[in-house]
């Protein structure tokens, strides 16, 4: 079985739109998640037709006794996460603030604080045209999205234990999500666009992936945005020895397609043509893998 | 006074408009730009000078193995499966480690003493007289993004304004970068992302209490979607920065906009007046 993650560092370089267009495309039975939990896009343009929800939960939080504290402080001195205050004579914990690691609970002398299990995120199952989707959702507040990630593809496994091809459509950034999303996996496929900012942020990306020693291909968006920035790219990634497979060009059709909700490769244009090339040549590299 | 710049979805131009608001307005006063987009920073691209950094650590435990009698309390303790107790050995790893200090106040035999580890740097510098600039990093492979984001805002003292470039996302580090801020701008996009992700971001800050406005960008003029979902939540619309080459170029290449164009300097000044008095509750 092969998962592909596409990826970016950088956020809004397009991955949910390749995503979205490789799910429709790529040959072969498939399972697809959204990894950005935080923000999760992908179901906006497949339109999974909902077959199950169920709550997520993640660490627990530490809830106080207010008839049992005597307003001692112990607990807000020993919680590295602030997440203690007073209210009147009163200890109190701030939810969101609450990481869960109950060291409260040792410290407090009257044994007012208890851990309670809480919903922290829901999983999505459902059916699209390009396969099932397996999506977050975070409850506003929480965090644990590295974990929520985690048990998307758990479930999926689950699910479907024999599907052949895992389609993710990964977090931006370089932290716990995206780590989350990539362990594992074989084939990073990193979305950029030529400007400084992106450039920058995919330098860190290939570093950790890389550390990961996960095969990469690079698809630059927007190229002809700045044809300087994009020759420098393609010479990182010579450099690199990471392949290009495929440059998409500026095409305001992106915009109406995303605006409409379908993926842009069922539309036409220059830009839909250009992936309909960047997913035809995927398909051979996965052949190949 | 401190100001956070967001937006939910990655892309929408955080940077972008934290970076001219934080140059047209040190143009009047002393302010402080922090980067706070601690996985992926690029406020250095803005404002390259000569950098201080300055390293972030932790506190994680270091097992004393001569005093360690592999009773299990450790790990038995630790929520994050840091630690993890053999017969004869005791395995850390320090990736899942929260530094919650749990473990060494568990530990009967002392066995445990406190060690530093590296999860990032802040960079320092002073592009101006006016304006300092606070960028954190996270290290590559690591995941405590939020104790970079925690450092960045330890470094801010009696500054009379402060701008935070806020990480992607509603997760974590930006809960981390937004507590207890005075004001959220968030930027977004018309489109069902944009606008599917401010609404997350909303939910978040209304829990937090923090009040917002909103900046729409790469605005063609079709923003009913976002206009719809600002009335019905009383968000002001501050500002429409409009799909513009010579803006998309500028950022690109990692100017300015404001310092190169006198009409940008213009708007993002204005931008700026509006936030102030929205920030100090005057509207």
């Amino acid at each position: 079985m092969i998962q592909v993650a596409v990826v970016s560092g950088k956020g809004g370089t397009g991955k949910t739109v390749l995503t979205a267009s490789c799910g429709c495309l790529l040959p072969g039975e498939k399972v697809l998640i959204d990894a950005d939990v935080d923000a999760a896009n992908l179901a906006l343009l497949l339109d999974p037709h909902s077959l199950s929800t169920e709550a997520f939960r993640g660490m627990d939080v530490a809830v106080i006794n207010p008839d049992i504290c005597t307003g001692c402080g112990k607990c807000a001195q020993a919680c590295v996460f602030d997440a203690v205050i007073r209210v009147g004579d009163v200890c109190t914990i701030v939810p969101y603030r609450c990481e869960g690691c109950v060291t409260c609970t040792l410290v407090c002398p009257e044994g007012a604080i208890h851990m309670k299990s809480r919903i922290t995120g829901m999983i999505h199952y459902g059916t699209t045209r390009a396969g099932p989707l397996i999506y977050g959702s975070l409850i506003p507040g929480s965090g644990n999205s590295g974990l929520l990630v985690h048990r998307l593809r758990q479930e999926a496994g689950k699910r479907h234990p024999d599907s052949p091809l895992t389609i993710i459509d990964g977090p931006p950034g370089i932290g716990c999500p995206l780590i989350s999303t990539i362990t594992g996996i074989q084939i990073a496929v990193i979305v950029t666009e030529p400007s400084k900012s992106a450039q920058h942020d995919l330098l860190r990306l290939i570093t950790l992936c890389r550390s990961f020693k996960i095969r990469m291909f690079l698809v630059v968006n927007r190229f002809d945005i700045s044809s300087q920035i994009t020759d420098e790219l393609m010479v990182t990634a010579e450099e690199m020895n990471i392949s290009v497979i495929g440059k998409i060009p500026y095409d305001p059709e992106v915009v109406a397609a995303t605006r409409k909700g379908i993926p842009v490769i069922e539309t036409k244009g220059k830009a839909s043509e250009a992936m309909h090339k960047v997913i035809t040549r995927l398909t051979e590299e996965i052949k190949m893998f | 006074m401190q100001i956070v710049i967001a937006s939910g979805k990655g892309g929408t131009g955080k940077t972008t408009v934290a970076s001219n608001l934080a140059f047209v307005l040190s143009q009047k006063q002393s302010i402080t730009l922090c980067d706070c987009d601690v996985e992926e920073p690029n406020q250095e691209i803005f404002f390259p000078c000569d950098f201080k950094v300055q390293r972030v650590h932790v506190e994680v435990p270091l097992i004393l193995e001569e005093q360690c009698v592999h009773c299990g309390s450790c790990g038995e303790f630790c929520r994050f499966g840091a630690l993890t107790v053999l017969k004869d050995r005791v395995l850390f790893f320090p990736q899942l480690c929260h530094s919650c200090d749990g473990c060494f106040r568990v530990c009967p035999t002392d066995a445990l003493k406190k060690q530093q580890i590296d999860v990032g740097e802040l960079l320092l510098c002073n592009p101006s007289d006016t304006l300092s600039l606070i960028i954190g990093r996270l290290k590559e492979g690591d995941t405590r993004t939020t104790a970079v984001i925690r450092a960045v805002r330890d470094m801010i003292h009696t500054v009379p304004l402060v701008i935070l470039d806020s990480p992607p996302g509603t997760a974590c580090p930006f809960i981390e970068t937004v507590d207890a801020v005075d004001l959220c701008v968030l930027v977004t996009e018309s489109t069902p992302f944009g606008l599917h992700d401010l609404s997350v971001a909303v939910d978040v800050l209304s829990l937090l209490c923090i009040r917002s406005v909103v900046v729409i960008n790469r605005s063609d003029g079709n923003d009913k979607i976002i206009e719809e979902y600002c009335s019905k939540h009383q968000l002001p619309i501050l500002m429409r920065i409009p799909f513009d080459f010579k803006l998309l170029c500028a950022q690109n290449k990692g100017l300015l906009i404001s310092q190169e164009d006198s009409d940008w300097f213009e708007r993002f000044s204005l931008l700026g007046d509006q936030i102030l008095t929205y920030s100090t509750g005057a509207l």
